[in-house]
């Protein structure tokens, strides 16, 4: 029992950058490698707000959603900018190009901040009490119910905004058919830059959340989790949200599981070993099933 | 009084030259109808107005608004809506989320709500299957998924590629219909077909385009009775 919650946490970050990341490809099938990079400036972004107030071991929850909050707002932009710098230029070249490029700013964020804030890990300033209680013989704090109750409160909006809303019905059409979208009237820039704007505001909430739950933040932190929620994109089914979020926490607690079993150093072996198996017996994943289409 | 004006426009894919010199009008609330075998610039003369094509010279105007270089968005929203061929319905989406995108630059959803009652209205078929997914539909009824979902952004001029194509013939006599109401309800239409038979019997006026040129123009009903538009088109 404790592995399973022990798993659903690490699963919802995991589950909020897979969403980023499977939303960008399945809207202009890119692999954004630098996704995960954004999930470590969420981290540092909420780094360098708390520490320019000069805040640290802080345990307020209500701080850790205004800076959630800062960070998410921050990271948005931030992958909004990189879209129109690096990536809408290329949008009618060769995919590969467009990947390598993705390479290139996902080095020029790790060492960019390396710059700024040295190679060292730095500890973030909020941290979470480690006093909690017993349910069902699992060991709980309320903070990690928070961060599990914060994940899971984004996924909700997301699939509110994706299902139902003009904006979500654009992406979708663009994921579909970006040539029939623009003959509906849909400004295709416009959507792919909030794609953008809301793909790196979860993995910014993510990397805040993750900078609360571990303590210490670096500037390489993002460069495994990208890898982590590709994973989990390609478990699920890349492009498809529920996907995402089922193969981050299914991630999650295959990692918890497989690292209690087998040790914690065999737990990315573990992880990996997954994403073979899936592109190998799988790749449309779990819930990447077609529709069969009549003419 | 003309709204559509397309002049001597030349398009090229890289180097092969798909429009040339092509030239013709269209007039308020006429169905003008382009005849023409594959390959000969139909498609492309569909893209180039809704902006999806830009010419390499000539001038495409549009209620004033210069089709050249407008984004295909602007285009879309100021009343210029282009049907594609092979009707391109969003397929893993229901019948009813694809009529809502169809009013995606329709600001008042009260209208859009209206004009998706219009379009149950009018083809009751698609009311039976509003929440069945688009991709699961017969092709007539896809077709008129794809008239209903450009009906329902409140179209001026209606651009209709190929929306016969692959159809039973009665199902092509329904959707000729259906073209035939949304004209007579003040909606100007351009259709392009290969089924010359069918479109001829509700056009106004025709041209025939050939290697990226208009060849003959004139109102329908004669240009059904050229030798050189039967041998051609009709089949004789």
């Amino acid at each position: 029992m404790q592995l399973i919650w022990n798993g659903l946490i690490v699963g919802s970050f995991y589950a909020l950058v897979a969403l980023g990341y499977s939303m960008v490809y399945g809207i202009i099938k890119l692999l954004n490698f630098a996704h995960g990079d954004i999930y470590m400036l969420g981290a540092f972004v909420g780094f360098f707000t708390l520490s320019a107030f000069g805040i640290s071991n802080e345990t307020s929850i209500p701080l850790l959603l205004v800076i959630l909050l800062l960070s998410m707002v921050t990271t948005g932009l931030i992958g909004v900018g990189i879209e129109r710098i690096a990536y809408r230029p290329l949008r009618k070249s060769p995919r590969l190009a467009v990947l390598i490029t993705a390479i290139g700013v996902s080095f020029t964020l790790e060492y960019g901040v390396r710059q700024i804030f040295g190679p060292n890990p730095e500890a973030f300033p909020i941290r979470l009490e480690s006093a909690g209680f017993d349910i069902a013989g699992v060991r709980v704090t309320a903070s990690q119910i928070v961060l599990v109750v914060i994940a899971a409160a984004l996924m909700l909006v997301l699939a509110h905004i994706v299902e139902r809303t003009r904006q979500g019905r654009a992406m979708r059409a663009i994921a579909l058919d970006p040539q029939g979208a623009q003959l509906m009237g849909v400004n295709v820039n416009r959507v792919i830059a909030i794609v953008f704007f809301i793909g790196s505001s979860l993995a910014g909430a993510a990397g805040v959340m993750a900078g609360a739950y571990y303590g210490s933040i670096d500037f390489l932190m993002g460069f495994i989790i990208g890898l982590k929620a590709f994973t989990a994109a390609v478990i699920g089914g890349i492009g498809n949200l529920y996907g995402a979020m089922l193969g981050g926490l299914l991630l999650g607690l295959l990692e918890s599981f497989g690292a209690a079993w087998f040790g914690g150093e065999w737990r990315d072996v573990f992880a990996f070993a997954f994403l073979i198996l899936f592109l190998t017996f799988k790749p449309t994943g779990l819930l990447g099933a077609r529709v069969v289409e009549r003419m | 009084m003309t709204t559509l004006e397309v002049q001597d426009v030349h398009v090229y894919y890289g180097r092969v030259h798909a429009l040339r010199q092509l030239s013709f009008t269209v007039e308020e609330g006429e169905i003008v109808c382009l005849l023409g075998n594959n390959g000969a610039g139909k498609s492309t003369t569909m893209n180039l107005l809704s902006g999806l094509v830009r010419p390499k010279s000539g001038s495409v105007r549009w209620n004033g608004m210069d089709l050249a270089t407008e984004k295909p968005w602007n285009i879309v929203s100021s009343g210029l809506i282009h049907v594609p061929e092979g009707r391109r319905i969003f397929s893993t989406m229901t019948v009813h989320e694809n009529l809502l995108l169809g009013g995606y630059t329709v600001r008042d959803n009260r209208a859009v709500d209206e004009r998706i009652e219009q379009v149950y209205d009018l083809m009751p078929r698609l009311a039976e299957r509003r929440r069945q997914q688009g991709g699961t539909l017969s092709g007539g009824e896809q077709q008129m998924v794809a008239i209903g979902r450009a009906i329902v952004g409140g179209p001026k001029l209606l651009l209709l590629d190929e929306p016969s194509m692959g159809l039973a013939p009665l199902v092509v006599k329904q959707v000729m219909e259906i073209i035939a109401a949304i004209n007579a309800q003040g909606t100007t239409v351009l259709l392009v077909e290969q089924n010359a038979r069918a479109a001829l019997k509700i056009a106004h006026r025709a041209y025939v385009v050939e290697t990226g040129r208009t060849t003959l123009s004139g109102p329908a009903s004669e240009l059904a009775r050229d030798a050189r538009v039967v041998e051609a088109y009709l089949g004789a």
